[in-house]
């Protein structure tokens, strides 16, 4: 069953489940990208860089 | 001349003959926001010009919002568009600093779970009687996020655009009072007095750079609906981050934001009308609007407990009451708790982790919204 004929409990519990599974999966997916990217670009590599320009 | 006389001087008291008892309550609800903004300082940017405007379109025959009308010129062109709440994103994302999420990124899931609110809230508003679209409008109060609920208001339901914001804007005002008694109820006097160690890790200015853009890259691929929230959010960090732009990062901040939140609220006052406001579902509207805020709360206090026990009781659970939208109110509410239960506690940079996580968090809850919304078929592709 797909699109406005979807009965109001399917609808409703399909948008809520997913939707908090999902936010929860984007945010884990950013925090490890956070992690990710800290490794990437530390501070002190960033920081010896300048020192030497 | 004196059928002429007539009709003029009843032109005079056509306002007066118009006027019903619906346009009386909302002028004095309108007065009442007015006082709530002005008098009490709840959130004054919005409630002032939300509360100007019901009054301005509740005056018979000012016809503001009618084809052609002064309010309605900027309701088209910003609200129905939906670019008003993006231009605010935009604002906010050149103010806000995400220094305390960068430094403990696990935090964010704090701001994953203060929005579930939105989603049990939307199971709430279909029991009792709202249809699908108009319980997702209803439901995204639980952002706590005013544009959020604007964006996603405007998109499905304008006709609820009016009950949404206020009852949005209104009850994130009144975090401070709503939060801490369901703070208190949820954890025990052992965990409200758990010292959270300072966590400072150095972040490059590279990284800053770069999280708004692989924010914005990820989440908008893992929910393209949201990318206008997401990018917009995002471009505005960028902007500040990037210190190669002062001057359009201080417009963002500044001028577009003033000058959008001026007319949004001018344009949401507008969308209280007598007839589409004093409805029993307004009242429904607010009472679930408040309820979606307790669920944020409770559900991220809960989730901080959770955390507390995978942790090894590392984490005090008050500051899981930070992941909702309300920044940087929301956590002030939990370092004034943490400090009443023990004085040598400082959760205040820990819950503005878990705050600036709400941020994002309830930006990425809208965007999976509208993309799970689109994979449904509910709305169009």
């Amino acid at each position: 069953m797909e699109g406005p004929q979807m009965d109001t409990w399917t609808f409703g519990w399909t948008l809520a489940l997913i939707g908090m599974a999902g936010t929860m999966f984007v945010l884990w997916i950013l925090s490890l990208l956070i992690l990710l990217i800290r490794k990437v670009f530390p501070q002190q590599s960033e920081a010896s860089a300048t020192k030497k320009g | 001349m004196e059928s002429a006389l007539v009709s003029g001087v009843q032109g005079l008291f056509l306002g007066v003959l118009n006027l019903g008892p619906g346009h009386v309550i909302m002028i004095l609800i309108g007065s009442l926001l007015l006082y709530l903004g002005i008098s009490k300082g709840y959130e004054p940017l919005l409630l002032v010009p939300i509360g100007f405007g019901a009054i301005l379109v509740n005056i018979p025959l000012s016809e503001m919002m009618a084809e052609g009308g002064f309010i309605r010129f900027f309701y088209d062109a910003g609200v129905r568009t939906e670019i008003f709440p993006l231009l605010i994103f935009l604002g906010i994302g050149a103010m806000t600093d995400f220094q305390p999420l960068l430094e403990n990124p696990k935090i964010i899931l704090l701001g994953a779970a203060g929005q579930f609110g939105i989603f049990i809230t939307l199971l709430l508003a279909l029991a009792v009687g709202f249809d699908k679209l108009d319980a997702v409008a209803v439901s995204i109060i639980g952002a706590c996020d005013g544009p959020t609920a604007i964006y996603v208001a405007s998109k499905f339901a304008p006709h609820l655009l009016g009950a949404v914001s206020v009852a949005a804007y209104s009850y994130m005002s009144l975090v401070p009072l709503i939060q801490p008694p369901i703070m208190r109820a949820l954890t025990t006097e052992k965990e409200r007095m758990i010292v959270m160690g300072a966590v400072k890790q150095p972040i490059s200015k590279t990284t800053k750079i770069m999280f708004p853009i692989v924010v914005t890259v990820f989440a908008s691929i893992l929910a393209p609906k949201g990318a206008p929230l997401i990018g917009t959010i995002m471009f505005g960090n960028l902007m500040k981050e990037c210190g190669v732009v002062e001057r359009l990062k201080r417009a963002a901040e500044n001028e577009i934001t003033n000058i959008v939140t001026l007319l949004l609220g001018l344009c949401i006052g507008a969308t209280m009308e007598a007839d589409k406001f004093l409805r029993g579902e307004t009242l429904l509207i607010l009472g679930l609007g408040f309820i979606a805020i307790s669920l944020d709360t409770a559900v991220g206090v809960l989730f901080g407990k959770l955390m507390c026990f995978l942790t090894g009781g590392k984490i005090n659970p008050l500051i899981g009451a930070a992941g909702i939208s309300a920044f940087p109110m929301s956590a002030r509410v939990v370092q004034a708790e943490g400090q009443r239960h023990n004085k040598k506690n400082y959760l205040l940079m820990h819950a503005m982790s878990a705050n600036a996580g709400g941020q994002i968090g309830s930006v990425i809850a809208a965007a999976v919204m509208l993309s799970v919304l689109q994979g449904m078929g509910i709305v169009g592709k």
